[in-house]
């Protein structure tokens, strides 16, 4: 039993797994028998159109409530306070954006990919390598993200502390999640993404009940219990500043790392896909007000659940548990309901995990397959199953690479990597999404410039920030909170890099376009006919 | 590359699409969705900014507590949810209503033009 010695005490291994088993078990039934109708392009990229409304909107929370932001934010909640909620206050109102500017125009005018969007009324085969290069960016770090995170989740639910121990199941993650995308294309991700959110969502609901139970109702009985546990200074978590507000430089990171959370949602290409899984745009609108009210209310339930953490598990403890802030959520579910309600929030973790990577393999695969492949090496004249059969093939490349990640960015930090993700999909998509959307000039070399110059100053950024090298060494660890320890080359201050780089992209797609003399009216007065009535659109073909 | 379009999304071919769009249909309703989705955008995005930087800068006020435990910043950050779920509430009524019949409309007489 040494391999599984109990990462959290009284947690039991062997319950988690076979909780979490038991999930694969049933997702893969439902995916296979998503997979009999699965046969051409549009069934492997967008379910054929087929889902409703309220089921794609149900996905879209699926895909957007990753680890990250149920286990992160409400274990931010209950170590910092309130500065955690301001995450979620920025992930929410970020949809208003999707909601408003992109999702139903996206729908109108695109087949399958940001790709067909922006390049719509462009020069086809640049642009669509640009859309597909910042795609692949953007799934690639949400990718390693979500698969770093699942190492420490591993070592923190199934206690397995051993690298050759967590990597196995880093391995197995990743082998599920290839096996959802190659048998049930988009049908059978987006099923897993509704079971998925469903558990999640009861899961949650079911906890704030208790955890408000516990103290008469009174969320401000919660507030009094955290206050008390968290000593000393208890009273700072009742306000912002105390993860954020220390320095003139941290105030600024803050204000950056908000506008990226913000901009970024509309950019990222796995939420922007869910929108072709609709038969029409106001079904498009339908699943994002849904997807709002149930992230909306998700992150009222963390809010409770995070302060709830720091009430009945105390900050102290939670820091001192494997996985840091990370297990504030899984201490609490123990506290409350025992070994097997810790198995139960354990294994819906897992299947977050899991669900997320999958949404994002099969947007990346797509985005290769149907935007470099068919668009720039066969200049659309590939056949519809080749397109598939190259998507697949992708799929299994990008499962690979996230296995491989995974495994060499266990142990990384989590929030750094979905930040990254944040800020290139606010920097290099957003603009260019818009620009094509809304401006009748916007061309060819200001979409390149936009793309480009957005995810070129993103990561140039990033590299030479502190998040990478020259934090301070901590004397209580002897590491540095930098991503690389002993060498110190950061010249940029911030760790988030919005502030600078999203102004920057919007600059250069407007200056590239002025620059070129290239402008098509009559593409723009059809793109927009199209995109604001649907006609046209795509249409969901019933087989 | 010479041509510009190869890529054409599946759909009636042969539209007058300049034609469509100079149309007084058309111009109503691109009208109507840009009257509402630029002004509430530049709303929200001022609601939204204006409580980060109260938050990053006026710990003290944002720390003030009304009743109880439950502080400004609180409840500055429940409106930031209220305010959300308002705007989409009426910008579904608002497509229900003013945008959605007159769209239908015009993507049936492009599609009946084309057949």
């Amino acid at each position: 039993m040494s391999v599984l010695a109990a990462g959290v005490e009284g947690s039991n291994p062997l319950l988690n797994i076979a909780i979490f088993g038991l999930f694969v078990v049933i997702t893969l039934v439902v995916v296979f028998r998503a997979s009999r109708s699965t046969k051409t392009a549009s069934d492997y990229y967008a379910a054929d159109r087929a889902f409703t409304g309220p089921q794609n909107g149900v996905a879209i929370s699926g895909d957007y409530l990753s680890a990250a932001s149920f286990l992160g934010i409400a274990g931010a909640i209950a170590v910092y306070g309130y500065d955690g909620f301001l995450y979620s206050i920025g992930f929410l109102v970020a949809w208003l954006v999707a909601l408003l500017l992109v999702a139903e125009l996206l729908r109108n005018t695109g087949k399958f990919t940001m790709g067909d969007v922006v390049a719509y009324r462009m020069r086809q085969r640049p642009v669509r390598a640009a859309a597909a290069t910042s795609t692949l960016a953007v799934s690639f770090f949400y990718l390693l993200a979500q698969m770093a995170g699942a190492g420490g989740l591993v070592a923190l639910l199934l206690g397995v502390d051993g690298a050759a121990g967590q990597s196995l199941v880093i391995v197995a993650v990743g082998v599920v999640m290839i096996a959802y995308v190659l048998i049930g294309g988009m049908k059978g991700t987006t099923w897993v993404q509704i079971i998925k959110a469903t558990l999640l969502i009861i899961g949650a609901f079911a906890m704030t009940l208790w955890v408000l139970g516990k103290y008469g109702f009174s969320l401000s009985s919660v507030l009094q219990a955290a206050v008390d546990e968290a000593g000393r200074t208890g009273q700072a978590i009742l306000g912002p500043g105390k993860q954020y507000g220390a320095t003139g430089t941290s105030k600024l990171d803050f204000l950056s790392l908000g506008i990226a959370l913000v901009l970024g949602t509309a950019g990222l290409p796995h939420v922007l896909m869910r929108f072709y899984t609709v038969p029409t745009a106001r079904d498009a609108r339908r699943s994002m007000a849904w997807a709002i009210a149930l992230t909306g209310v998700f992150y009222l339930f963390t809010l409770v659940l995070g302060y709830g953490a720091g009430a009945l598990v105390g900050p102290g403890k939670i820091g001192k548990a494997p996985g840091g802030v990370n297990s504030a959520v899984p201490l609490l579910a123990l506290e409350l309901g025992g070994p097997i309600l810790l198995g139960l929030i354990s294994a819906i973790a897992f299947a977050t995990i899991l669900a997320v990577v999958a949404g994002l393999t099969i947007t990346a695969s797509a985005s290769f397959a149907h935007d470099v492949y068919a668009s720039v090496v066969k200049k659309g004249k590939a056949s519809p199953d080749s397109e598939v059969r190259v998507a697949r093939t992708t799929a299994l490349v990008i499962g690979a690479v996230a296995i491989l990640g995974g495994i060499l960015a266990n142990g990384q930090n989590v929030a750094f990597l979905v930040a990254l993700a944040f800020a290139v999909a606010a920097s290099a998509n957003l603009p260019t999404i818009l620009y094509s959307l809304f401006w009748k000039r916007f061309n060819t070399q200001g979409a390149l410039w936009s793309i480009y110059g957005g995810l070129a100053v993103t990561i140039v950024l990033i590299v030479f920030s502190p998040a990478v090298s020259g934090k301070p060494v901590d004397p209580k660890t002897g590491k540095s909170a930098s991503m690389i320890q002993g060498v110190d080359f950061h010249w940029f201050p911030l760790d988030n890099p919005g502030l600078v780089s999203i102004p920057i992209a919007f600059v250069l797609g407007w200056l590239a376009t002025m620059l070129s003399k290239e402008r098509n009216d009559s593409k723009h007065a059809e793109m927009e006919v199209r995109a604001l009535t649907g006609a046209g659109a795509e249409k969901s073909v019933a087989h | 590359m010479s041509t510009t379009h190869t890529h054409v999304i599946g759909g009636p071919p042969n539209v007058a699409w300049e034609e469509v769009h100079e149309s007084e249909d058309f111009q109503e309703l691109r009208g109507r969705l840009r009257r509402f989705i630029f002004p509430v955008t530049a709303l929200f995005l001022a609601w939204y900014l204006l409580y980060v930087v109260v938050a990053d800068y006026a710990h003290e006020f944002m720390s003030t507590k009304l009743f109880g435990n439950i502080t400004v910043g609180l409840v500055f950050g429940l409106l930031q949810f209220a305010s959300t779920f308002v705007i989409t509430w009426l910008y579904m009524r608002y497509a229900n209503r003013r945008l959605d019949p007159i769209a239908e409309k015009i993507r049936a007489d492009v599609e009946r033009e084309s057949a």
